[in-house]
């Protein structure tokens, strides 16, 4: 039983992480910009194709394959914001929606025209495979690398949020913009720049979601709720609030399926519903 | 307390955000038929006050009466149908309505009719008469009709008053009604505020000097979020630290 | 240009004259009898339009004039499917009655979700109307001794309408029933509208800020629109199981919640008629693409749907309305 236990918080965990990678650019953003992304999940699936194509088709190694699909994300994220997010940010709630809801159909679209409706496999790097015992529980190697990545990650977050000049930046913007603005603050490029990172972190949460989640056009449908949750859970602007919002549904997600499969979903999303009405700001929502 | 009967008093009025002391231990009084204005540099706290005094924040401690009855307690829309009305500093209207749509709907929500969905709005012809009047005192029956965005500022600034005058309010709260409005509209203003029924109390809050001492019989001056001074406009006038902190040197 | 009123009189008419019945409608309702005699074999997809069109008329009213953002909302068009399906397995398939009870059932249970509803806004009410639905969902999928889980009601057979019209093969009556059903609620949304309260709901939604400063209770308004709105999605639902004789859990579905926002921004929201156009394009458009493949489909509709929003923010409606305006 403790180690049924035990795989059930260390895979959950592990799926929280890939959630946590998912989402934090989002809760970010929508906490800045107040931009209602509903094509963030999309933005995985695009760095999951990408990781998926430099492989097969460049041959290069899985290792490599990582920060491609989070560069290749990030500029296209650049372009996407630049040529047609940068209207809607006057535009109100349901009209935001709706357009990355339309963006998210596109991509799905093209994703089938390219690659099919096919699961895309991709062949992990033999000391990625397998699993380590420890006191009588098979551990996953690839779960665990993903645990560390996002650790890493968010290492590196709170480290430059905390320490460096663009960290500062970006606080100032979240807290109060136009005062930011007034102190003569670029609040437009902190922005891309912000969007950049978070979107170049979903394409990365999403080239290593392959091999757990899988990867077929719908992606971008089926990790949104998720990472909606996450981030109304967590709170905006917060990567306290996704870290700990990601860990609970990753953890909460793999429990449910696993000992009580039939009611496991209505479970979560009746905290979903009781957490929002208590606390509408999120965990640890600010504003 | 000297002075008629007092309509409005608030004792005690306390409001902290974080370490923030924004309303220090503020009391009023407003008498029937007053024309008291606030007045205080920027940041002193004069709409905070006003977002107190109608419930839009709760007070750390303190208490408001309004006639007599205890309305601390009280949620803003309350306060508003007991007779306590307040505009905005900002226009705070609704922009894709119509003047006669806005008034009427404000005359409508005071007679608790609001939510009588099967009834068509031409219907209700009396509160229709009465928000065309209202409209007609402030001299914008001309654009009843017009889209309330589409309209000048000026006059925009003059349906802020309209809408709160819709709720027969005993009291009357304004935020910087000037605000914004250049000096060849202010007159339509000016007349306005001399119009106002002459049992309503009104408090307002004005940077602008003239409409201040041409219409104010007594003056509050508030700085740092506590009174520095109360007295009528003479004394305010000539008082050294209102001089210091707030009129500047070389005016009055 | 506005002519200046002088007297209340005329302000009374101007009011009056805004929610006059133009010949544009009175055509389109006649318009809507077509299929019975152009198009009878398209009888079942007008069926659905009415129904989907009903259901759009609903949303109109809480995310067009009140500005409630909701993606949920199949959650009371299916609490009704199988509210009037549970009955008609059970015994009693009399078609007005059992459908009244659907949309009494599905408005109490909004008047409850209301309170929730109204305690949220932005990211939160979206995320809470979202989960509910969900919620839904998942709990119909479990009750599945009652709903028939995921393979659906079976044995729901509707009597005829009011004793006389027995439900045909071809559609008549079931087109029929509910183009009445469709028309009748038309008559009452249009009614709450054009009323004091639907002048509030605009209110709320230009700007919810002034609403308690000029003494509105706004959140009791919400509360009644949206309980309404709950009855009259749980109508289109009942209607859909009575004249299908299906009920399955795609009527829950966060697709059909979705659908139905996407139908409204199309036509354009606060308009009532631009539910009911933009459903008849969404739908027709599916009927006709969809069959050809489903890819250009999610294609075409992902890149209308962008569109729409970056130019006709209005939806079609409205479009058209600011070129006749810019005409005058």
């Amino acid at each position: 039983m403790i180690s049924q236990i035990a795989i059930v918080l260390f895979d959950g965990f592990a799926f929280g992480m890939l959630l946590f990678l998912l989402s934090v650019g989002l809760s970010v953003t929508l906490g800045m910009m107040n931009f209602i992304n509903l094509a963030h999940g999309a933005f995985g699936m695009f760095g999951g194709y990408v990781a998926v194509t430099v492989m097969r088709q460049l041959g290069l190694p899985f290792l490599a394959a990582l920060p491609l699909a989070f560069i290749a994300m990030a500029l296209l994220s650049i372009v996407i914001e630049r040529t047609l997010f940068r209207r809607l940010y006057k535009a109100g709630e349901l009209n935001q929606v709706l357009f990355t809801i339309g963006l998210v159909f596109v991509a799905a679209a093209v994703a089938t025209f390219t690659f099919g409706t096919v699961q895309q496999v991709i062949i992990l790097p033999s000391w990625l495979r397998g699993s380590v015992e420890i006191a009588g529980v098979r551990f996953g190697v690839y779960r665990s690398f993903i645990i560390v990545v996002a650790l890493l990650v968010t290492a590196l977050l709170v480290f430059g949020l905390e320490r460096t000049r663009l960290g500062a930046q970006i606080r100032a913007a979240v807290d109060n913009q136009r005062m930011a603005q007034g102190l003569g603050l670029d609040v437009e490029k902190v922005f891309a720049i912000t969007f950049a990172l978070g979107s170049g972190l979903a394409g990365l949460g999403g080239a290593l979601a392959v091999e757990v989640v899988g990867l077929s056009p719908s992606f971008g449908f089926q990790m949104l709720v998720y990472v909606l949750i996450v981030v109304s859970v967590g709170g905006l602007a917060s990567i306290t609030g996704s870290f700990a919002g990601a860990a609970l549904l990753g953890i909460g997600d793999v429990a449910g399926k696993y000992f009580w499969p039939e009611i496991g979903s209505f479970l979560i999303y009746l905290l979903l519903v009781a957490i929002l009405l208590v606390r509408p700001l999120g965990l640890f929502g600010k504003r | 307390m000297a002075g008629g009967d007092i309509v409005l008093a608030a004792e005690g009025l306390r409001k902290s955000f974080g370490k923030l002391e924004v309303t220090r231990d503020v009391a009023l009084a407003l008498p029937r038929g007053a024309r008291h204005a606030l007045i205080g540099p920027n940041g002193a706290g004069k709409t905070t006050l006003i977002n107190l005094l109608t419930g839009q924040i709760k007070p750390d401690a303190g208490r408001i009466t309004l006639e007599g009855e205890d309305i601390t307690a009280q949620p803003p829309a309350q306060r508003v149908r007991r007779g306590l009305s307040r505009t905005f500093q900002i226009n705070t209207l609704f922009p894709d309505l119509v003047p006669i749509e806005a008034v009427a709907l404000a005359v409508l929500e005071r007679e608790r009719h609001a939510g009588q969905f099967w009834k068509p709005l031409a219907a209700h012809g009396a509160a229709i008469e009465e928000s065309f009047a209202i409209l007609s005192r402030l001299g914008l029956a001309d654009v009843a009709t017009r889209t309330t965005r589409t309209l000048p500022y000026g006059q925009q600034r003059l349906l802020e008053i309209a809408l709160a005058l819709a709720g027969r309010p005993r009291v009357l709260l304004l935020d910087e009604p000037a605000a914004g409005v250049p000096k060849d509209e202010s007159a339509a203003l000016f007349a306005v505020i001399s119009g106002l029924p002459a049992e309503i109390s009104v408090l307002f809050i004005e940077h602008d000097m003239d409409i201040v001492f041409t219409f104010a019989t007594r003056i509050i001056v508030l700085v740092g979020g506590g009174v520095l001074l109360e007295g009528d406009p003479e004394t305010v006038r000539s008082d050294q630290r209102v001089r210091e902190v707030y009129l500047g040197h070389g005016h009055g | 240009m506005n002519k200046p009123l002088s007297a209340p009189i005329e302000a009374r008419d101007w009011l009056r004259r805004r929610s006059r019945w133009s010949p544009f409608e009175i055509a389109f309702w006649l318009a809507a009898l077509l299929p019975f005699i152009l198009f009878p074999t398209y009888l079942p997809l007008a069926n659905q339009i009415a129904i989907a069109a009903l259901f759009a008329i609903s949303v109109d009213l809480i995310l067009g004039y009140a500005g409630i953002v909701t993606l949920g909302h199949a959650m009371f068009f299916g609490l009704g499917a199988y509210f009037a399906g549970i009955i008609s397995v059970r015994g009693w398939g009399e078609p007005i009655s059992g459908l009244l009870m659907a949309g009494a059932f599905a408005g109490v249970i909004g008047y409850v979700v209301s309170f929730l509803i109204t305690r949220v806004q932005h990211l939160a009410l979206i995320m809470v109307t979202l989960g509910l639905g969900f919620l839904t969902y998942e709990l119909a999928n479990a009750l599945h001794w009652l709903t028939g889980g995921t393979d659906g009601l079976r044995g729901i057979s509707t009597w005829p309408v009011l004793g006389q019209f027995r439900f045909d093969m071809w559609g008549y009556t079931a087109y029929g029933y509910a183009l009445g059903v469709l028309f009748l609620c038309f008559l009452l949304s249009r009614r709450l509208v054009n009323s004091s309260f639907g002048l509030a709901l605009r209110g709320i939604r230009e700007n919810v800020k002034r609403m308690p400063a000029i003494g509105a209770d706004h959140k009791a308004h919400l509360r009644l629109v949206y309980a309404i709105s709950a009855a009259i999605a749980g109508l289109a639902g009942g209607l859909m199981a009575q004249t299908t004789n299906t009920v399955a859990l795609d009527s829950l579905s966060f697709e059909r919640s979705a659908d139905v926002v996407v139908m409204l921004i199309l036509g354009g929201t606060g308009r009532l008629y631009g539910a009911i156009v933009g459903t008849i394009i969404f739908l027709v458009a599916r009927d006709q693409l969809a069959g050809i493949n489903p890819q250009y489909w999610y294609f075409g509709i992902g890149l209308l749907l962008m569109g729409v929003v970056l130019f006709m923010p209005k939806g079609i409606l409205g479009f058209l309305a600011q070129i006749v305006d810019r005409r005058r």
